[in-house]
């Protein structure tokens, strides 16, 4: 066993830092809700001064997300950084220390793609890339707190998976598959400005799956206009619709997941059932934050909450679905942590 | 025949001195509204205390100006068609966009291809001005409290663009480059005038931000004057 050796403090700063990567999502987020991207013109000055010497007075409107934003991402970045250096340092794992180096990566070319956002004035895809990276980052920064957690180090069952936790896995995984699939596509529907495509939840345009036609796009429209929003595009309502589909099969995959670990309570590990309630509450919320986003027409704190809580039902998962595959893994015989120099 | 060089030289000043005195025609209207507009949002100027004090009543959305006499004001009126193969001065003087109590004056406003377009900063508070132009070059400059001025080129006519600020998002302004100089925005009483234009057959467009443009075809002859209204109407509702 190798979890005596486990090094708390430094699972507890990648727990912290993957919180706060999930902080970072929320704040980028309020940038994207409030349409401030380009509120600071200049990158990676601040309306040519350096950016921690931008004074807080002058910080008003959109320039108080965006700002906010970058300072933000700073401090995650200089965690990342501490993080990668102390499991340098003292992890011998090659793959854990591999995973903080890329992590390091992830936060750096972010930092490059959120300064391109800037420079290029929001091109739909980099705006897409950087949001889908914001995702992939919190998984990997959580798969380094994981990795450091005393349960990663202890064995973590003693017999080995039966052949219905096997089939689980491979849910489990699906499902992680189609969250994270789901979250690309709703970062394609905030940047493309499809987000409210349809003003009615649960049905879209008066029908659960209406067909896209000159007249509906036509009604829809006009709706808009009485709201003083622009017009949208059949496109738009296309990207809109595969999102509400998305959040059909995503929450299908997470029921019947959650409900599996349910049937299979006694082979599972208190640590993995402890997550279903929590994981179900996410699910709830989301759908709701989801349907209050297209009822209160954005309102930026709901929207940027549906965009976090996300971030969070998807980095749940992505813990709940490594803790399922350490089932009946056997303790590495080499000692994970090495004496601190 | 022979055409000599100093018959090329009076029949040049000829055809400049009859051009500079014929007087052109002109083309007046007024820009009507039917129907109701949208319920005009209320700006909340808060998140900026210089932008809140600088009004001291409430602020409206001015994506629909509808005028006491049932017309509508910021509507872009120009020649779309009948120009063609000719071309006109383009002015030195610029044409002013002012950044004042947080939104652009003008709202709605043209201007020629390479004539200067002086951009000001009248507010103690920073703005960007961000040109979401498609054939032009795009451009997102800053214009800090410290910066009163700044001075743009669009090079290339296009069609009417969006200029906003990010950091205040109420804030957006309309424009349309031409490659001549006869367009004008209706006032506020609704009415346009197009001066001076050339004897010949027009299409003259009007252009809302939040309206389908219309288009009218016309001619004009020498010192003639048209009257040429156009009626918008709100989209009407689909079952």
């Amino acid at each position: 066993m190798v979890g005596a050796e486990h090094n708390r403090p430094l699972h507890l700063f990648a727990t912290f830092t993957a919180a706060a990567a999930l902080g970072l999502i929320f704040v980028g987020g309020l940038v994207t809700s409030t349409g401030s991207g380009l509120s600071v013109p200049d990158w990676p000055n601040t309306y040519g001064r350096f950016m921690f010497t931008f004074p807080l007075s002058d910080m008003v409107c959109g320039i108080r997300y965006e700002h906010s934003h970058r300072l933000f991402a700073s401090a995650v970045g200089l965690l990342t950084l501490i993080l990668a250096y102390w499991l340098w340092r003292t992890d011998r794992r090659t793959w854990v220390r591999s995973l903080g180096l890329v992590a390091v990566g992830a936060v750096v070319i972010q930092g490059l793609l959120g300064g391109l956002t800037v420079i290029y004035l929001l091109p739909t895809p980099v705006s897409v890339a950087h949001a889908t990276l914001a995702q992939t980052f919190l998984l990997l920064v959580i798969a380094l707190a994981y990795a450091t957690s005393r349960e990663f180090h202890q064995q973590s069952s003693p017999a080995p998976v039966s052949a219905e936790i096997a089939r689980m896995r491979l849910w489990v995984l699906g499902t992680l598959l189609l969250i994270y699939l789901q979250l690309i596509l709703g970062a394609i529907m905030r940047h493309t400005g499809s987000g409210l495509a349809f003003l009615d939840f649960p049905l879209a345009g008066g029908e659960f799956w209406p067909s896209l036609d000159a007249q509906l796009l036509d009604r829809i429209n006009w709706a808009r206009w009485q709201l003083e929003l622009p017009e949208i595009t059949r496109n738009q309502m296309l990207i809109h619709l595969l999102h509400r589909a998305g959040a059909v099969l995503v929450t299908g995959g997470l029921v019947v997941t959650l409900t599996k670990s349910w049937k299979h309570r006694r082979s599972l590990p208190a640590t993995l059932l402890r997550m279903v309630p929590a994981l179900a509450i996410l699910l709830v919320i989301q759908i709701t934050l989801g349907a209050m986003t297209v009822l209160s027409l954005k309102q930026h704190i709901i929207t940027t909450g549906h965009v976090a809580n996300g971030a969070g039902l998807l980095g749940l998962w992505f813990l709940f679905t490594m803790r399922l595959y350490r089932l009946g893994a056997k303790a590495s015989n080499t000692p994970a942590v090495s004496i601190q120099v | 025949m022979l055409i000599t060089k100093r018959s090329l030289l009076i029949l040049g000043f000829f055809s400049i001195a009859t051009g500079l005195l014929a007087e052109g025609g002109t083309i007046k209207g007024t820009i009507h509204f039917e129907g109701a507009g949208p319920k005009l949002r209320t700006v909340k100027m808060d998140a900026d205390p210089v932008c809140k004090a600088s009004h001291d009543g409430p602020v409206y959305s001015e994506t629909v100006v509808i005028n006491d006499n049932s017309t509508l004001m910021n509507v872009l009126v120009s020649i779309e068609a009948g120009l063609e193969g000719q071309t006109f001065p383009v002015p030195e003087e610029p044409v002013v966009l002012d950044q004042t109590g947080c939104r652009y004056e003008p709202h709605v406003w043209g201007a020629m291809a390479g004539q200067p377009v002086e951009i000001r900063n009248s507010d103690r508070t920073l703005h960007n001005v961000h040109a979401l132009s498609v054939v032009n070059p795009q451009f997102n400059m800053a214009m800090p409290k410290i910066v009163r001025k700044k001075t743009r080129i669009f090079k290339k006519p296009e069609d009417v663009f969006a200029i906003k600020c990010d950091v205040h998002p109420w804030m957006k302004t309309w424009v349309g480059i031409f490659d001549h100089p006869f367009f004008a925005t209706s006032d506020t009483g609704g009415s346009y005038t197009l001066a001076d234009l050339p004897t010949g057959s027009y299409t003259v467009r009007a252009w809302h931000e939040r309206l389908p443009a219309m288009t009218q075809k016309i001619t004009i002859k020498e010192g003639e004057t048209i009257t040429l209204d156009f009626t918008f109407e709100p989209p009407k509702k689909k079952k």
